[in-house]
Formats: C-alpha cells, sequence, structure tokens
C-alpha cells in the first residue's frame, strides 16, 4: 500500500474541562477514560497484533543464519547477517539505486506538483474536471501504471519510441534508460498527490499578501519566490516528507516493470528476494531491517529540518 | 488564456497513459505489435480471454471481497477510535498516535516477510484471511489519521448540549456526532478501499494459489502461467477492468476525495 495518506498528527487536544481540574479521578473522568480505551482498544490492537510481531520478530530472525528449507542448519550468528550485508558490494549498489530513484522523482514531482496545483489554483473553468483527472493516477493501482508504461516503453508493443522517432530503441536494455522508465511512472503515478497537498497549502496564502507584491511593483517570479514559496512551507515539507519515505521504499513499480533486471533493483526488491524467493529468512529479515532503520532515519532527518525551519521563522517574523 | 492551456496539458498528461492501456486492450493480432497508439480494428477479444480465465475471475472476486471486508472493519474501528482521540481524555491516547505513524512509516515488504513466515506456521497463508488481517492494520492508521482531522471540524457544542440535556457521553456519540461524521466517514472508507485495492506487496507474499490472490498480484503472474499465448493485450484488459472502480469512485466522489486527502495534512 504505497499510497498512503499523509496527515499531521491530530495534535491530541489539549482543553481541561473545567470539572476535570478539581479532582484528577472524578467519577465521570474514570467513565471517559474507559470509553476512551473501550472505542480506540480495537484499532489499537489491530494495528498492534498484526505489525507489532512480525517487525519483533523480523529482528530476532535477522539475528539467525536460517534458510526455510533448511530448518535444522539454523544457527545463531548474532549480527553476521549484518556484517554480511553491509560488506557487500551489491547492498550499497542497490542502496544508491534506491537513493537516486528517491532524489529524482521526488524533486521531480515537487517541481512538476508545484506547477500543476499553480493551474489549479488559479483555473476559473475546468476546475471540477482538473481535480477528478489528476485524481486518476492517484487512485489507479500501481501495478497497473506500471504495466501501461512499460508497454508504452516497450520496443515490441510501445508507441513511445514511434512518438520520438526512437525506431527500435530499447528502453529496458541498460540500466539508466530501464531506470528512466521506472521513474517516469513513479512521476506520473503520484506527482498529483503531491499536487494537491500543495494546493492546499497554496489556498492558505491571503490574497491580501500577493495583491500587496503586486501593488509594490514584484514581479511574477519574485512574488513567487518571495511570497508564495516562504508561506508553504510547512505544506511543501510534508508534503516532501510522506513522498521521501513512499519513494525509498519502492517496490511493486520495480517488480512489474524490470524486474530487477539491468541493475534498478532497489532494497525493498531485495528484502522480497531475500526472503520470499531464496527463501534465506534470516538474511532476507536483516534487510528488511536495514530498510526500516533507514525509513526512520529519513523521518527523523526531515523531522529536524522541519523543526529549525519553524523555529527560525518564527524568530524571524518578531 | 494561459492557465486554460495549462489545465488542458494538466488533463492530457493525466488520462493519455490511461488512455493507452485501454487502447491496447482494445487491439488483437497484429494490431498487438503495430507500436501506434490506437488499434486499427478494435476488438472485445481480450476482454472475452481475461473474463474466461480463472486466475482472473476468481482473482477478481477476491479482490473485491477481501477490499470491501477490510476497508468496512478498518473504517468502524477507526472511527471510534478517532472519536476517543480527538474527543476524551484517556492515558495511552499518544501511544495510539505512536504506533499509527510508526506503521506507516514502516516498510510493507519489512512486514510482510516475517508474516509470511507467521502465516505458513498458523496457517493463514494463502486465505483471505490472512490478507485481510494485514489490509486492516495497514489501512488503519490512514483511516484514523483522516477521521480524526475530519472529527476536528465538527461543532461539538452540540455533543455538550446533549451532554448537558442528560444523554450519556456514548448516546450523545451516536445520536448527535454520527450524523456529522458520516460524511468523513464515507471519505475515509474510499480512500481506504484505494489503498486495499491497491495492494500487491501482500499479495504476492502471502498467497501461493488462486485461493487469495488478488488482481494486482495475479497480474504479475499472468506472464509466468503462460495461460495465453500472447499475455500482453489480455493484461492490458485485466488491468482496465481493475481501473473502472476507481474510476468511477473518482467522478462520483472527487470533492470529498481532495478534501479527505489535504484536510489536516496541511493544518496540522
Amino acid at each position: 500500500m504505497s499510497t498512503t495518506i499523509p496527515a499531521a498528527p491530530p495534535s491530541a487536544p489539549t482543553r481541561t474541562r473545567p470539572q476535570r481540574r478539581r479532582a484528577p479521578v472524578t467519577d465521570r473522568a474514570r467513565k471517559e477514560r474507559n470509553l476512551g480505551w473501550l472505542l480506540a482498544g480495537p484499532a489499537f490492537i489491530a494495528m498492534v497484533a498484526v505489525t507489532g510481531y512480525p517487525i519483533l520478530n523480523a529482528i530476532w530472525l535477522s539475528l539467525f543464519d536460517y534458510r526455510l528449507t533448511d530448518p535444522a542448519g539454523r544457527d545463531f550468528v548474532g549480527l553476521g547477517n549484518y556484517a554480511t550485508i553491509l560488506t557487500d558490494g551489491l547492498f550499497w549498489k542497490q542502496f544508491g539505486v534506491t537513493s537516486l530513484i528517491t532524489v529524482v522523482t521526488v524533486s521531480a514531482e515537487l517541481v512538476l506538483g508545484f506547477a500543476l496545483a499553480m493551474v489549479m489554483h488559479r483555473a476559473l473553468y475546468l476546475r471540477t474536471a482538473l481535480r477528478t483527472a489528476i485524481l486518476v493516477p492517484y487512485g489507479i493501482i500501481t501495478v497497473v501504471s506500471a504495466y501501461a508504461w512499460a508497454y508504452g516503453f516497450s520496443n515490441t508493443y510501445g508507441f513511445v519510441n514511434g512518438l520520438f522517432g526512437l525506431g527500435d530503441y530499447d528502453w529496458f536494455g541498460g540500466t539508466w534508460s530501464a531506470l528512466f522508465t521506472v521513474c517516469v511512472a513513479e512521476i506520473w503515478k503520484t506527482t498529483p498527490f503531491m499536487s494537491l497537498l500543495l494546493l492546499a497549502g497554496l489556498a492558505q496564502i491571503p490574497d491580501d499578501y500577493l495583491e500587496a507584491a503586486k501593488v509594490d511593483g514584484a514581479t511574477a517570479w519574485q512574488r513567487v519566490k518571495r511570497v508564495i514559496l516562504p508561506n508553504m512551507k510547512a505544506a511543501i515539507m510534508v508534503a516532501l516528507l510522506f513522498r521521501t519515505l513512499d519513494a525509498f521504499r519502492i517496490f511493486d513499480s520495480i517488480f512489474i516493470m524490470t524486474a530487477g533486471a539491468q541493475g534498478t533493483e532497489t532494497l525493498s526488491f531485495l528484502a522480497y528476494r531475500q526472503t520470499i524467493s531464496r527463501v534465506m529468512v534470516g538474511l532476507g529479515s536483516a534487510v528488511s531491517v536495514i530498510l526500516a532503520i533507514l525509513v526512520v532515519l529519513i523521518a527523523v532527518m526531515f523531522v529536524r529540518v522541519f523543526r529549525t525551519d519553524l523555529s527560525q521563522q518564527r524568530g524571524d517574523r518578531k | 488564456m494561459f492557465w486554460i492551456v495549462g489545465a488542458i496539458l494538466i488533463i492530457a498528461y493525466a488520462i493519455i497513459p490511461v488512455l493507452w492501456i485501454v487502447s491496447l486492450s482494445f487491439k488483437e493480432g497484429d494490431d498487438i505489435t503495430n507500436k501506434s497508439f490506437l488499434p486499427t480494428v478494435w476488438s472485445w477479444e481480450n476482454y472475452r480471454t481475461v473474463f474466461a480465465s480463472d486466475l482472473f475471475t476468481t482473482a477478481l472476486r477476491n479482490s473485491i471481497g477481501m477490499s470491501l471486508i477490510a476497508t468496512t472493519i478498518s473504517v468502524v474501528l477507526a472511527t471510534l477510535a478517532a472519536y476517543a482521540i480527538s474527543r476524551l481524555n484517556f492515558p495511552g491516547k499518544r501511544l495510539v498516535l505512536g504506533v499509527a505513524l510508526a506503521i506507516t512509516v514502516f516498510p510493507v515488504i519489512a512486514i510482510a516477510t516475517p508474516l509470511f513466515n507467521l502465516w505458513r506456521t498458523i496457517g493463514l497463508y494463502d486465505t483471505w484471511l490472512g490478507l485481510i488481517i494485514p489490509y486492516l492494520s495497514y489501512s488503519l492508521p490512514l483511516s484514523v489519521y483522516v477521521l480524526a482531522a475530519f472529527f476536528r471540524e465538527i461543532p461539538w457544542e452540540m455533543e455538550q448540549a446533549a451532554q448537558v440535556d442528560g444523554a450519556t457521553a456514548w448516546q450523545a456519540f451516536r445520536r448527535v456526532i454520527v450524523p456529522l461524521a458520516a460524511p468523513g466517514v464515507f471519505t475515509a472508507a474510499i480512500l481506504t478501499f484505494f489503498a486495499v485495492w491497491n495492494d500487491f506487496v501482500f499479495g504476492i507474499t502471502l498467497t501461493s494459489s488462486e485461493a487469495a490472490r488478488p488482481v494486482p498480484a495475479a497480474l504479475a503472474f499472468f506472464q509466468g502461467a503462460s495461460q495465453f499465448s500472447q499475455p500482453t493485450a489480455p493484461i492490458a484488459a485485466a488491468a482496465v477492468v481493475v481501473t473502472i472502480p476507481v474510476v468511477v469512485l473518482v467522478l462520483l466522489f472527487q470533492r470529498k476525495i481532495v478534501a479527505g486527502l489535504t484536510n489536516g495534512a496541511v493544518k496540522g
């Protein structure tokens, strides 16, 4: 489920009701507490039961040399699997491929998404048609999008070569061209999501700001750079964060379009191949854990930058 | 004028790849390799092929059944949880939110592989339940966040008024809040359905046969199964079939979907 929706954590309401201040555990407060867990409990259990155990299990298994077809040969190797992976050139190559895809797609999506958002923000006509149209790539199954692009670029079935006069050029024959097609498919599918988030940020900028800038003689470019962008920093950061995390976990498009051939394998694909295809459960679990750690690191990095950014902004204004 | 051109370009951007796969699905014979955007003869041949294939029809049944069940349960649980989170004070609220956030951050593939081992041990491998459960836990954070964002917009004074009039917390929830929250719940249901319908990772890791394999996973196996001499155009047809529900939902509810996607993301 790669199309996870970002929604900032609904900040736990800090409303304090007058009656709760009086005594810490009134009858009413206790009832509220019980109801709270009664309502949130089932969802909490459903989330933890299915993800908590597998995560811990993966960490545990990653410490073993364990092949599913040879359970007797299971051997505790401590951090051996991690050492194997981190000293393997293949891992670093795939880390590079994954990072490259992430950086290329997310930056292209940001630029393209911003352009889409500007047009949608300004368009007086076709507004409904526009929103409906861009929701199609958002909602479409990633596998379907991957097939559409794989067949489009194919030199047996595709129209792309004909369109650009490329003859029989084989896009999937080389690393760079294959990665290019994967990036195109990813960008097509996820830019709409980015642009909707940016559009929401754009809609929150008061028109007066832009009017004032215009009156003061700011050019269109200056208005974008000095008024629009600084005022939608929060929206940009949220969109970047969620898209980066998603892009780093890219799996579906790779599986369908290249199946990891021509050096296009990504980290998610490596984890899948080790565990499912090669049944090297220990090694595969270690790859999964490393992937999870990397994703968490990216998230932490973003939140750090985001925080300092916001506090700086606040400082500037004073 | 400039904006109109931009708008038309965007619409073209969004639908040309879709039109391409539709067009490919109507090609037959030599047309499939004619490398042009449109077929010379429009044919239903590929649709007849996929609907005559058990591989596709069972996968379609699996996808529809599992998506609807998972979406329904997920949205019911999420509604209750989001209400508690946005309205009630109870210890551990942050824990629930933290777990939800951790799940959205954790890579699906990292969950899928241990689940693969676990499911094989306890016999849930290759069953509907074996897929519905992970769908549930992976779609819950999304529904909880979307719904909590919606619940913040609801005029809560009405609930308090009901409570002043003697309603219990539960009555206030059921009689006053549920009708107000219904649009949000509906939006969460659409977004959850999209997410579950889109699943590929669980579909390929946790199934081994037609018993529970959903369409996206089945599409990937069309090639290996060699059921078709030439699987390209039938895959295109199958891809178009599973895209129809998405397009219908988008056409009917675009306003709600946009609101659901952006609500809370920016304000938070």
